[in-house]
């Protein structure tokens, strides 16, 4: 068994094993369990990184057997610079959300731990996955469990919310699956990405297909205007699952941009890249203006996701090497920074069990270690140099300026707005006078939040100070899709 | 005289007939109120036509008996074989709700079965339109008497003479089909008939005058919109151990028939045959998926959703290229919906046993509702209900995903921009389809439970549901060996 298969199939043993054995009346047992198979998935994900041959394109680790000889669909694994953080990511930030979800939950907490556990697994498939209909599978497959956990767990809204996700994004991966067939007939019956990367292909298919991974690709990332979703979703889930949701199942979307859109329809994507960019600029801009106004932080943190995915997509399209390696920074960093911003208003709903912005005010003076920790996640999502969320967006601004300067000045703006909506919610949250009683009641953070936050705080700050590892993993991949992407198909 | 190769052909089908018999006659001496014995004999029985049945589909032989007039082939025998079991699956299901109910006060639950098995298998082997007629007659004889076996319950005779009128006619639109056919082609004989027709010396009228009252029986025996008005009202007035005998296994029948009938019997009329099914499963897409929407009775919801999942199969029949140098094609669209129809109905024997298990005495789980907080009654049945909805939905990584796939593939290589069309349709109605489903899933997880009350179940009812549902999930992730299975079966079919 390779090292790929592991890192997706540790998880989801560990999942099918809490979900067989655990009841609540052994919780203690169950969130051991839960924590020993997080933490043994993420070791499994390590050699990944350090067995990395980084002066490399190729596909590494691959894993190729045959699956369903019918379809010709093989069990292909292989993880190159563009994928390889983002196996990471998602099998640490599974850690953070056990720890996050160790008290919190009380009800069935074997069939939420399991939900997990089994979620990053499967999104740790899309993310290995070189065969089409590998892909198809392991990414829808990640509807049941979120599905699933909004339902269980979620606020008092939870049952739109969960629909709302579900029946949404499904609606943009059956069109997909309509192209992957599309592709697979036109391929002469083959599922491998690759064999569709060097595919000819006319421009009419080119657009039709273009369009048809948009519908699924663009819901999820989501991009502006079909971002609705997002919010509503995020309001009503647990805390872990807007963690998840925001940290990894976003990038699912900015991620098959890259393995679908752009190789197959390269000359698609040039045609349009005028409309990404466009619905792009507005992301960031406009919906950073109405996360401006927003009365619940989970919401105000949903549009902040929004914009900042913006920026991802926006330097995708923009075909350079500087813009693309600046998407996929921003996309490790939001996964860090998004998701240390859910949990630290985790953190407060429970123990207030509001997320208004009104409701509180003063919270530093009650929860200090707390309020330091939401100060340097808000500075993240800021972008403050030196924090994780400033290499991204620099290296995006920079590539737009190249590109075209007022594209980049749109941009640059837009930081403007990330910093006057984070900050001003920090103001209203933690700063000031202590505004009622529920404030002054509050405990600061005990060890397990502590070490929460604690762990993603160091990953951002890593990321901010020495962000070599992380573009240097990328950067033979990033050439490479970026050569092929300029070689026409048509003829 | 009858050759040694009839028999050999025929065994299976001899067994079930002498053992039914046997059954009828052992079963006057049992009293019990739960019969085991009848049941214990009557499970046998079916697992061994079972393996029988396997073995000669193993064998990949192709036999022809008694002069023609049955045929023994892989594709027959792998859906008898399915069929048998299912029936024997649907009998462990429903013997404690049948019980329960007065309905095993004789032993005609079990007769009846075996008895409208034989007519299934007679049915997928005819290779003649009588003895093809004289099987479903058999099955559904069986199946009226099955649903009116509560005949002191007023919605299950109700529902049982809907059936009867109805399926009278349709078996009425059938024969008189068959008789016109038998009229132009001069035999009742499909491989004559078909080298009738392919001479073109037939005039094409006169075949598709009878083509549309065939295809119009068949869809009724499928339950295909605009001939579906009489499943939700006998699927909800049934028992529901009935709903599942003649809701599931004969599914696998009424596919064979198709097969029969209009590709080894009809298929130079192809192209006139493919423009009804293509309206028939157009039509049963939109109105299974959108009327099921409204329902607020589980079985009723079923139905609907049979009379869209129906419409799929009819897509996958219909997307087969009859013209240049396509026999791949061709075999994989019959394949996928041959795939279809069985993992529809092994999916829907998990549901509805997950349905006839939570009907306890004196209670009918029927409504939506019932199933309120059923994962917290008990996670095993809630996960087994949640695969089993989630594979008719069509979600990767269950079995049902696969078959929707196939067909979508068979519909998007037949190459036409009509069918590419289709298939945003189909894909589109399943978006619709999700919805009703995962709103079951909502009221089993979500919803808090009306009564604190576990489940309880007897041992073989337990494990036989386990298996089930755990096969939507495992064919699920490896569905190559059954789609094999079926790839070969209709390729040894068509002879290529």
């Amino acid at each position: 068994m390779g090292l790929l298969s592991l890192a997706i199939w540790t998880p989801i043993a560990f999942g099918l094993v809490l979900l067989a054995l655990g009841r609540d009346d052994q919780a203690r047992a169950v969130r051991w369990l839960a924590l020993v198979g997080a933490l043994v998935s993420f070791l499994v994900t390590l050699p990944l990184y350090s067995q990395f041959d980084t002066t490399s394109a190729a596909m590494q680790f691959v894993e190729n057997s045959p699956w369903i000889d019918r379809f010709n669909v093989k069990y292909h694994l292989g993880v190159d610079g563009i994928s390889l953080w983002f196996v990471l990511l998602t099998a640490f930030i599974n850690v953070v959300v056990v720890i996050a979800g160790w008290e919190v939950i009380t009800r069935r907490v074997n069939q939420y731990m399991a939900s997990f556990l089994i979620l990053s697994g499967l999104m740790i498939g899309v993310f290995s996955t070189l065969d089409g209909l590998l892909f198809y599978v392991f990414f829808e497959a990640t509807l049941i469990p979120m599905y699933l956990i909004i339902g269980i767990w979620g606020g008092p809204n939870k049952i739109y919310a969960a629909f709302k996700f579900f029946l949404y994004t499904l609606l943009g991966s059956l069109l997909m699956l309509i192209a992957l067939i599309f592709l697979y007939t036109k391929s002469g019956g083959s599922f491998d990405l690759a064999t569709w990367h060097a595919m000819r292909l006319d421009g009419r298919s080119q657009t039709l297909l273009f369009f048809a991974f948009f519908a699924a690709f663009a819901v999820k990332v989501p991009m502006w205007p079909v971002h609705t979703w997002l919010p509503d979703v995020h309001v009503e889930a647990p805390t872990g699952g807007s963690a998840v949701l925001a940290a990894i199942m976003l990038k699912l979307g900015a991620y098959g941009f890259l393995r679908f859109s752009l190789p197959i329809a390269p000359d698609a994507a040039h045609e349009w890249a005028w409309l990404m960019i466009a619905l792009s600029l507005i992301a960031v801009v406009y919906v950073g203006l109405v996360a401006l106004v927003q009365q619940d932080m989970k919401k105000l943190v949903a549009y902040s996701s929004v914009a900042h995915m913006g920026f991802v997509t926006l330097g995708f399209f923009i075909f350079l090497d500087l813009g693309v390696s600046g998407g996929l920074v921003q996309m490790i960093a939001h996964g860090f920074v998004s998701g240390a911003m859910f949990l630290s208003i985790g953190v407060l709903y429970d123990r207030v069990h509001s997320r208004e912005i009104a409701s509180y005010g003063g919270v530093v003076n009650t929860m200090p270690k707390f309020a330091a920790f939401a100060l340097f996640f808000a500075m993240a999502n800021c972008g403050l140099p030196g924090t994780a969320g400033f290499v991204g967006e620099w290296m995006v601004i920079l590539a737009s300026v190249k590109f075209n300067f007022w594209i980049g000045f749109a941009a640059a703006s837009a930081l403007i707005f990330g910093a006057a909506y984070t900050l001003w919610m920090f103001k209203r949250v933690y700063l000031g006078p202590v505004t009622n009683d529920d404030v002054k009641g509050l405990s600061d953070i005990d060890g397990r939040e502590f070490l929460m936050l604690a762990l993603l705080a160091a990953a951002v700050l890593w990321m901010g100070v020495y962000p070599k590892p992380f573009t240097d993993v990328m950067d033979a991949s990033v050439a490479q899709l970026l050569k092929h992407v300029a070689i026409s198909k048509l003829n | 005289m009858i050759d040694k190769i009839s028999w050999i052909a025929v065994f299976p089908d001899m067994v079930l007939l002498a053992m039914a018999c046997v059954i009828a006659l052992l079963d006057l001496g049992v009293k019990s109120s739960m019969r085991g014995k009848t049941y214990v004999l009557t499970l046998l029985t079916l697992a061994v036509v079972a393996y029988l049945q396997a073995d000669l589909a193993l064998s990949g032989k192709t036999l022809y008996a008694f002069g023609n007039m049955v045929v023994s082939d892989a594709m027959g025998n792998w859906l008898k074989c399915f069929a048998t079991i299912a029936v024997m699956v649907t009998l462990v299901y429903g013997r404690p709700y049948a019980a329960h109910r007065g309905m095993l006060r004789g032993g005609e639950l079990f007769t009846l079965s075996i008895f409208a098995l034989l007519g299934m298998s007679v049915m997928i082997s005819g290779n003649n339109l009588l003895v093809i007629y004289m099987g479903l007659e058999l099955l559904t004889l069986s199946s009226y008497a099955l649903v009116a076996l509560r005949r002191d319950n007023a919605t299950a005779t109700e529902a049982a003479m809907k059936y009867f009128v109805l399926g009278a006619m349709a078996s009425g639109f059938l024969l008189y089909g068959m008789s016109m056919l038998y009229g132009a082609t001069g035999s009742l004989d499909i491989t004559t008939m078909l080298k009738a027709i392919s001479s073109g010396q037939i005039r094409h009228q006169v075949l598709v005058f009878g083509l549309v009252f065939v295809v119009a029986g068949l869809a009724f025996k499928l339950g295909a919109v605009p001939f579906h008005m009489w499943i939700p009202d006998v699927y909800q007035g049934a028992p529901t151990a009935i709903t599942l005998m003649i809701g599931g296994a004969p599914k696998l029948a009424a596919f064979a028939m198709t097969m029969r009938l209009l590709v080894e019997g009809l298929l130079p009329l192809a192209l006139d045959w493919q423009q009804m099914l293509l309206m028939l499963s157009v039509g049963s897409l939109l109105i299974g998926n959108l009327a099921a929407i409204a329902q607020t009775n589980v079985k009723r919801m079923l139905a609907f959703s049979t009379i869209s999942q129906m419409g799929f199969v009819l897509l996958g029949v219909m997307s087969g290229v009859v013209t240049g140098d396509s026999a791949t094609f061709t075999a994989n669209a019959y394949s996928s919906a041959m795939f279809y129809v069985i993992t529809y109905v092994l999916t829907t024997l998990a549901s509805f046993g997950i349905l006839l298990l939570l009907s306890q005495e004196g209670f009918e789980s029927e409504e939506i509702a019932d199933l309120a907080g059923l994962n917290q009654r008990s996670p095993l049945y809630a996960g087994v209900m949640a695969v089993c909805l989630l594979s008719l939905a069509g979600i990767p990584p269950l079995v049902g995903f696969y078959a929707k796939l196939a067909v979508l593939q068979a519909l998007v290589a037949s190459g036409q921009a009509l069918h590419l069309s289709i298939a945003v349709f189909a894909v589109l109605m399943s978006l619709v389809g999700a919805f009703y489903y995962l709103r079951v899933i909502k009221v089993m997880y979500f919803d808090d439970p009306i009564t604190a009350s576990s489940v309880v179940a007897p041992l073989d009812v337990r494990v036989v549901l386990c298996i089930n549902g755990g096969l939507v999930l495992v064919l699920g992730l490896l569905p190559g060996g059954l789609l094999a299975l079926c790839g070969n079966a209709i390729r040894q079919m068509l002879g290529t």
